[in-house]
Formats: C-alpha cells, sequence, structure tokens
C-alpha cells in the first residue's frame, strides 16, 4: 500500500505542475496580464469590443480618458471588484457565446460611468445634475451626450463615413 | 467513486481534481486558440474567383459564412405588411388579396399576374415563370434578375454598357435563352457586388453608373451622399465614379441601388435610371415628362385600357425612398439594417440573408436604437399601420376616379 501511495503521490505533483504551466500559459496566451493595465487595447482582446474601440478613438473623449477611466471606479478596492465581475461576466459570455447582443451596459455599469462623468464634469455641472447617481430616475449625462466617448454610433462604419475607401 | 476514494484515499482525490481542471484548462486554452485564429484569418482563398465566376457556389468555398446566409435568402420570409404570403411553391397573388391593382394595371401587364415579393434566390426563376411573359417582354429585365455581366460585355465586345444598350431588342426569351447557354443562369450573385480580386464592394450594373453620374451632373441637393458633393466641387476632369469616389458606407447602399429603383425597362429605349433632375418624385416625373422616346414620341410607360390616360409606374423606388429619409441623412446605409454585422465567433460578417430589418430587431436596429425589441416593433407598426391605410385611401379614390371617368364616356 505505501508504495502504491508513494507513486499516486508522485503522479500527483507531475499532474499539479503540469496544470499550473498549462495554467500559467493560456493565461499569458490569453493576455492576462494586460488586464491589470489600463491600455484600451486590452478591453478588445476578446474582438467583441473592437467597434467600441474604433469609434472611441473617433470620439472627443479620445484625448482625454481611455476606457477605464469613465468604465471604472477610481478607487482601488472598488476597481477592482469592479474588473472581476466584469471580466467573469465577459469571459463567461464569450467562451460559451451566450450574450445579448449588440452588448449593452449593465445598470451597474451605467451607474459607474455616470459617476465618472460627474467626477470631471461636476464642476460645471453641478448646478444641473443631481448630486449623487442614486436620486433615482436621474437623466444620464450619456442619454443625450452619447456620442461623447464614442463618436457616432459604434458598429456601423458610420466613422468612415467621410473617408474615400481604402484610406 | 467512493470505492476509488477507499482504495486510494486523499490522493486519488486530489489527482481526480487536479485531472478535470487541467482538461478544463486545456478545453479553454483551444477555445482562446479557435478565437484568435478566426479574428485572425477572415477568410482562406481556396479556389480562384474571376469576373466570369457567377455561380455563388464556387464563391461559397472561399467565403461559406456569407454563402450560407445567401442561401437562406431562399427561406420564406414575413412581416405583417410584406413578404411572402403564399404556398410554398408560388407566392400570393397581390391581386386576390386587393382586386384594386388588377384594375388599375389595366393594359399593363401586371394586370396579368402580380404576386408578393420572394428573396433574392427566387428572382430569376420568378421572372421566368410569370404570367407576364404572355405578352412580348424585353431582355432589358434580366439587368435585375440574373448575374447578367459577362453576357453584357459578350454582347458589347468587352463593354458591359454597349452590351446592355444592345440588349433591350432582344425579347426576353431570346436573351435569357443566351444567358443559360453561356452558362451564367444565376440570380443576383457575389459577383454582381464584389471584386473577385480584392472582395471590395463595387457596383457593376451600367444602368446604375449612367444614373448616378447623371444626378451627379445635375444640381440636385444630396446630403446624404457626401462623395457626390465632393466630386461636384472639385475639378470634375472624370465623370463621377462611384467605385472610386464613393466611400465604403456610401458603397453599401449603391450596390442595392443597382436594381431597388425606379427605371425604364421595356421595349422602346434602352433601360433608363430617371435621376437626371435628382431623386425626389417630383424630379422623377418632371425628368420623364421631359423624356422622348428614340422615335420623337413623348415618354410614358403604359395606356390605361380604360381611361386612355398615358401614365407612369414606378418600379421600386426604395433607393429613392431611402435617399429622402433621416436613415440616409444619418449615414446609415441600406446594408446596415438589411444585411446588419452578425458576429460568427471572433469573426465579423455581414448577414448575407437579406431581408426585413423586423426579422432581426436586435442586430438591425439595437446597434443605434436602444429600445426594446417590443418597443421597436410598435413604433414601426404604427408607421406602417399609416402608410397602408393612405394607400388604401389612395386605391379607394383612384377607383372612384375611374367609376366617373367611366361614367363621363
Amino acid at each position: 500500500m505505501g508504495v502504491k501511495r508513494r507513486f499516486l503521490f508522485y503522479i500527483l505533483i507531475g499532474m499539479a505542475g503540469l496544470l499550473l504551466g498549462l495554467g500559467a500559459f493560456t493565461f499569458h496566451y490569453a493576455e492576462g496580464f494586460a488586464y491589470f493595465s489600463k491600455d484600451p487595447r486590452a478591453c478588445m482582446n476578446c474582438h467583441i469590443m473592437k467597434p467600441q474601440f474604433d469609434s472611441w478613438q473617433k470620439s472627443s473623449h479620445h484625448g482625454a480618458a481611455v476606457c477605464v477611466d469613465c468604465h471604472l471606479p477610481h478607487g482601488f478596492i472598488q476597481k477592482y471588484i469592479a474588473k472581476a465581475d466584469n471580466g467573469y461576466r465577459h469571459s463567461k459570455g464569450f467562451t460559451f457565446q451566450d450574450f445579448h447582443e449588440p452588448i449593452m451596459i449593465t445598470p451597474g455599469n451605467a451607474r459607474i460611468l455616470q459617476e465618472n462623468c460627474i467626477r470631471c464634469h461636476g464642476p460645471l455641472v453641478h448646478n444641473l445634475a443631481p448630486v449623487t447617481v442614486k436620486a433615482s430616475r436621474a437623466v444620464a449625462c450619456v442619454h443625450c451626450h452619447s456620442s461623447a466617448g464614442h463618436g457616432d454610433v459604434a458598429g456601423l462604419g458610420r466613422a468612415y463615413k467621410d473617408f474615400k475607401k481604402g484610406e | 467513486m467512493i470505492q476509488l476514494f477507499k482504495k486510494f484515499g486523499w490522493y486519488g482525490l486530489a489527482l481526480l481534481i487536479v485531472g478535470v481542471g487541467t482538461a478544463l484548462v486545456t478545453a479553454l486554452l483551444m477555445n482562446i486558440s479557435d478565437r484568435k485564429k478566426e479574428s485572425k484569418n477572415p477568410y482562406v482563398r481556396l479556389v480562384e474567383v474571376t469576373e466570369e465566376d457567377t455561380d455563388p457556389a464556387k464563391w461559397g468555398t472561399n467565403w461559406p459564412k456569407e454563402y450560407d446566409s445567401y442561401k437562406l435568402t431562399a427561406q420564406t420570409t414575413r412581416t405583417r405588411f410584406g413578404g411572402h404570403g403564399g404556398s410554398e411553391a408560388m407566392p400570393q397573388e397581390k391581386m386576390d388579396r386587393d382586386p384594386w391593382f388588377k384594375r388599375m394595371f389595366l393594359g399593363y401587364a401586371f394586370s396579368i399576374d402580380y404576386r408578393d415579393r420572394r428573396g433574392h434566390a427566387h428572382m430569376l426563376e420568378d421572372q421566368e415563370s410569370t404570367q407576364r411573359l404572355t405578352k412580348p417582354q424585353t431582355g432589358s429585365c434580366l439587368h435585375c434578375h440574373a448575374s447578367v455581366m459577362p453576357l453584357y460585355r459578350k454582347l458589347g465586345d468587352g463593354d458591359a454598357a454597349r452590351g446592355l444598350e444592345a440588349s433591350y431588342k432582344y425579347s426576353y426569351q431570346d436573351l435569357n435563352k443566351m444567358l443559360h447557354e453561356s452558362g451564367h443562369g444565376h440570380p443576383v450573385s457575389c459577383v454582381d457586388c464584389h471584386d473577385p480580386k480584392s472582395m471590395h464592394l463595387r457596383v457593376t450594373r451600367p444602368g446604375f453608373i449612367q444614373g448616378i453620374q447623371r444626378l451627379a451632373a445635375s444640381d440636385a441637393p444630396v446630403p446624404h451622399l457626401p462623395s457626390v458633393q465632393r466630386w461636384r466641387e472639385g475639378k470634375k476632369k472624370n465623370p463621377y465614379d462611384p467605385n472610386n469616389d464613393a466611400s465604403q458606407s456610401e458603397m453599401r447602399s449603391f450596390v442595392c441601388g443597382q436594381c431597388h429603383v425606379e427605371y425604364y425597362c421595356s421595349s422602346k429605349q434602352p433601360l433608363t435610371f430617371p435621376w437626371g433632375k435628382g431623386l425626389k418624385a417630383e424630379n422623377i416625373e418632371a425628368f420623364w415628362n421631359e423624356s422622348k422616346f428614340p422615335d420623337g414620341t413623348p415618354f410614358y410607360d403604359f395606356k390605361h385600357a380604360e381611361s386612355g390616360a398615358p401614365l407612369l409606374k414606378a418600379q421600386h423606388p426604395e433607393f429613392e425612398l431611402w435617399s429622402q429619409g433621416i436613415h440616409a441623412r444619418s449615414g446609415v446605409s441600406c446594408a446596415d439594417c438589411h444585411m446588419p454585422y452578425m458576429r460568427d465567433g471572433a469573426a465579423k460578417v455581414s448577414d448575407h440573408w437579406v431581408r426585413s430589418p423586423l426579422l432581426n430587431i436586435n442586430r438591425a436596429c439595437q446597434t443605434c436604437h436602444h429600445f426594446s425589441e417590443e418597443e421597436i416593433k410598435a413604433r414601426v407598426d404604427v408607421i406602417q399601420e399609416r402608410n397602408h391605410d393612405l394607400l388604401e385611401r389612395a386605391a379607394a379614390a383612384l377607383m372612384a376616379q375611374l367609376d366617373a371617368i367611366q361614367k363621363a364616356k
């Protein structure tokens, strides 16, 4: 029995190593470390958000804010909670291909977005915007300013309208 | 399981967990790898395709996703006011549902046979089997019902525009026979809208190219076609060329505008797109009113058998109608709603199952209109119902007018 058990122990060690290696490689291959950065290209690693990335490049906010500036909370803890929450939903959705298209912002993420509008533009809009986002039924900034972050409508090739083919 | 645990203890259980974990991580790795491959290679060119390849099946070898959805245009689709309401074999006669159609078209072949539409895949066979062919019909009709470009080039000794000029003199039956004998008896296919070398969108139909050049040369406002405006402001050294001057977004409407338009398509003169004065109904009416047939007589489409009035019949001016709407002004093209982008894994594909946006609301509408499907459908329904009611009222007024003329006679 003892020999058998020791034998099993070695196999277990070997397999655990294999899992560790494979996991590390998968993480690297899936560009996992990119998700700890604020590089906007990380957001289109899985290809779904390419239109959103393209349209952001054509928007007025291109020079002022990257994805995470508007879409993630700015507190350290809250930021990583939001990253984990979105990361889980996005990887599950993309792996099992079972999400609604076109993609739409979730209510929680819409709140984060609104907070970030206020974070920068608060001094200008404090007279007309509700102080807390929780004030129910408040009209969100992007309801009217929908092209601020993503230029004209994403995904339609609209952004290329005034360019000649191939330019 | 329990026996396994008893026999090997904790090590066995841990081994099992690690094994399953490894299998899952490997599955994930393969999945990521598949997606990466999908995004890297939009297509693999397995066979060479040329201008002479009108058979879509050959193109389907290289572009299976597009071809698969193109084939779905053979499906029966129906919305509340549009589509195919008949049996699988034959769409319903519009005249059986709305008898005023028949009286309105008396003296014109549409009073013989006028059915609901079917999808792109049926365009040639539906045309070949219509009862309208019991009256003499011109070869011009193939401009839009077949993949006709090789035949035009043959008729025009390499020049498709000259081929079109020649084609109206043939009877439909004769030209259709030539089409099939030359092996190009296919409905609209890949080569009609795509350059076989680059896959870029391009327009091929001489009728459209002449028509859009006429429009560009006019001074009719075209705020929805920025490239035409740019051409007008430029040196105008060459005539406006949609294939060089237009943006990708405009091309996504132009390819449809090759056929979904108003035109003259009969045996007295070559196929003509009436865009010399603009795209509005009154512009088109003015263009036709100033037109004369080659024999010098005033232009008309048909003489009404009851009233004797020479009439114009609008064909299917979807491109012109779109040109007047809010979507065109906002830069939304035909294909954006009728062939919306869809995602297949990590690849982005245009849906080639050309159909009503109402059958595909999430992809067609929700990209821009952030409302629920029910809400969008309800809004469209109100608009369409109003238009349908207007149509019925116009029909009733027309029938009353014909009654009055009859009485006066």
